[in-house]
């Protein structure tokens, strides 16, 4: 099992925000997590990236507890998470994106540079296996949401990442580019990768996930493959329509 | 016929030759040479070996601060009392010496000064969340303030026994070229590498790009914001040491309002005050064309007073040419 959470619980004051989840996810699987707003989804996920810590509760990653303080903790165990406002720089080039913070260098010792030319290769490599039509000297400002996303992803598979957490990476992107993001997370799960993706798009998450799990009010009502439920059923459960177990 | 992946992957957006006539440098380049051009045919003195040289001499002040500037602005930050360290910067030079330590002494101690004084407003900036224009404009006070204080708001002109060392610094030359004009080559160069071939500058890009960015990616953002403003003020300091040097005198209202000059430069140049874009060579150029203009009122026998209108409108233009580029690309 790559990761295991066993009753995380997390409350901010008063709030109970998530309540005794415990979930086990295998590598190489889309997990779509579901729920209306406020069921915790976000909360869930920031505490697997390491913006928070369980109030109670542990994590396993390959059998081994692990206790995230900060989100750099997280990456060093091969955690990345793509953000809802994808985090990136317009001003730098996707391929500047692609490697901000893992620059490629070259020359010895203290006189070592950027190595453009290696870091515009090595981007246009992970672009051409993402099969996305993104540039790497193209300035990001100048690109499409769909662009983007390809280069948040980008920049998960350069760190040899084994857990991606995506928040909502179909919202507000046009239909073409929703089929080239869904294509992206494929690309990520057949390279063995766990892709937990949070969405409100129900669609999205039926075309792409092999499980979905659904939240409400902080607790987790189900936890099914998607072969055997239903979008009708997610929904009643997200609603409360359906009592969930 | 549909290109493929690889094609489209290695195309590039723009040929270099787009690239450049997309450039806020290149035009003001190309402008300062145009006013060169027609003011060597419309005076007789601009073309004149002694002109060029006290226009390339002058540029030097302005120039070596932009570059530090450019560095704060492309953080999404401004530092407004370098005018004002630069005037310390040359008092604490100025006292030191004249109390009979050597150059060497003097310029330690200078230069000890601008870097406390950029790692204070550095660090009321990056870790205290203090707005940039709020420290520095206090800054801007308090540094001048300190001179007066230092030199009891006399005029110092005795540099004790490295006089002659010190005067020969800022005044000499080598080669016909002044001195300041190769300390501000050689810093231009020196920033024009940092800021495109280390990970330093490729940060600080990121960082007045999406900051929240810089900081999710893990990268160092607060000790570069706290290096920036050391950098700004450092090179006000080197500034002021220069100009001790040229000018045989230091006043406590040297400096004064030169931080307007200064960023003026930076956002003719190129930088933009949003944060994010700016280089070096754009710094030196946009200074070289305030400089030009200045120059060139004098030689035309135009009033002194249109000074600032000319800097001004040109500061304008100039930044006009990066919206006209904005709206065509938002269409």
């Amino acid at each position: 099992m790559l990761l295991e959470l066993s009753n995380i619980s997390k409350h901010f004051g008063a709030i109970q925000a998530v309540n005794d989840i415990s979930l086990s996810l295998e590598a190489g699987q889309v997990v779509g997590l579901m729920g209306d707003n406020g069921a915790g989804k976000s909360t869930l996920v920031k505490m697997i990236a390491g913006n928070f810590r369980p109030s109670h509760g542990t994590m396993r990653l390959n059998g081994n507890d692990i206790v995230l303080h900060r989100p750099i903790e997280a990456r060093q165990f091969g955690i990345e998470i793509v953000h809802q406002d994808l985090a990136l720089c317009d001003n730098l080039s996707a391929a500047a994106n692609v490697f901000l913070g893992r620059e490629l260098r070259r020359g010895i010792g203290p006189l070592r540079v950027l190595d453009y030319k290696a870091m515009y290769r090595r981007a246009g490599e992970i672009f051409k296996e993402l099969r996305s039509e993104t540039r790497p000297r193209d300035l990001v400002r100048q690109m499409s949401g769909g662009q983007r996303q390809a280069v948040a992803i980008a920049r998960t598979m350069i760190s040899q990442a084994k857990i991606v957490l995506m928040d909502e990476p179909t919202a507000a992107i046009s239909v073409r580019q929703v089929a080239e993001v869904l294509h992206l997370i494929r690309q990520l799960r057949d390279r063995g990768i766990l892709v937990v993706l949070i969405s409100h798009r129900m669609p999205d998450v039926f075309e792409v996930a092999d499980r979905v799990v659904v939240m409400r009010r902080g607790r987790k009502v189900a936890d099914k493959p998607i072969a055997e439920t239903s979008p009708e059923e997610v929904t009643g459960l997200i609603t409360g329509a359906i009592e969930g177990g | 016929m549909a290109t493929t992946l690889d094609q489209t992957i290695a195309r590039r957006q723009r040929t270099l030759g787009g690239a450049i006539l997309g450039n806020q440098t290149f035009w003001v380049l190309v402008a300062v040479i145009l006013a060169c051009i027609f003011l060597s045919f419309a005076t007789d003195s601009f073309a004149t070996a002694k002109n060029l040289y006290n226009i390339t001499r002058n540029v030097t002040f302005v120039a070596i601060i932009a570059l530090g500037m450019t560095l704060v602005i492309i953080t999404g930050g401004i530092d407004l009392s370098v005018g004002s360290v630069l005037c310390l910067c040359s008092m604490v030079l100025a006292v030191t010496m004249h109390a009979g330590y050597g150059i060497e002494t003097g310029i330690a101690v200078s230069v000890a000064t601008a870097l406390v004084i950029g790692a204070f407003n550095g660090i009321l900036i990056a870790y205290l969340g203090f707005p940039p224009f709020v420290v520095t404009l206090g800054m801007l006070s308090i540094a001048r303030s300190l001179a007066m204080v230092a030199s009891n708001n006399t005029v110092v002109f005795q540099f004790g026994p490295d006089h002659d060392k010190l005067l020969a610094l800022g005044g000499g030359s080598v080669f016909g070229i002044a001195n300041p004009v190769i300390y501000m080559i050689v810093l231009a160069l020196l920033t024009g590498f940092v800021l495109r071939w280390t990970r330093i500058g490729r940060y600080i890009y990121a960082i007045g790009g999406n900051e929240q960015a810089a900081v999710a990616t893990g990268l160092p953002v607060l000790p570069i914001k706290v290096c920036v403003y050391m950098v700004s003020a450092l090179s006000a300091g080197i500034a002021g040491i220069i100009q001790t040097g040229w000018l045989g005198a230091v006043t406590t209202n040297i400096g004064a309002g030169m931080e307007l000059q200064v960023i003026a430069a930076a956002v003719i140049g190129g930088a933009n005050l949003a944060g994010g874009v700016g280089t070096a060579f754009g710094a030196l150029v946009g200074a070289a064309l305030i400089e030009v203009i200045r120059n060139s009122l004098g030689l035309l026998g135009i009033s002194a007073f249109w000074q600032g209108t000319f800097i001004g409108s040109a500061t304008i233009l100039a930044v006009l040419f990066d919206r006209i580029r904005n709206f065509r690309q938002s269409e």
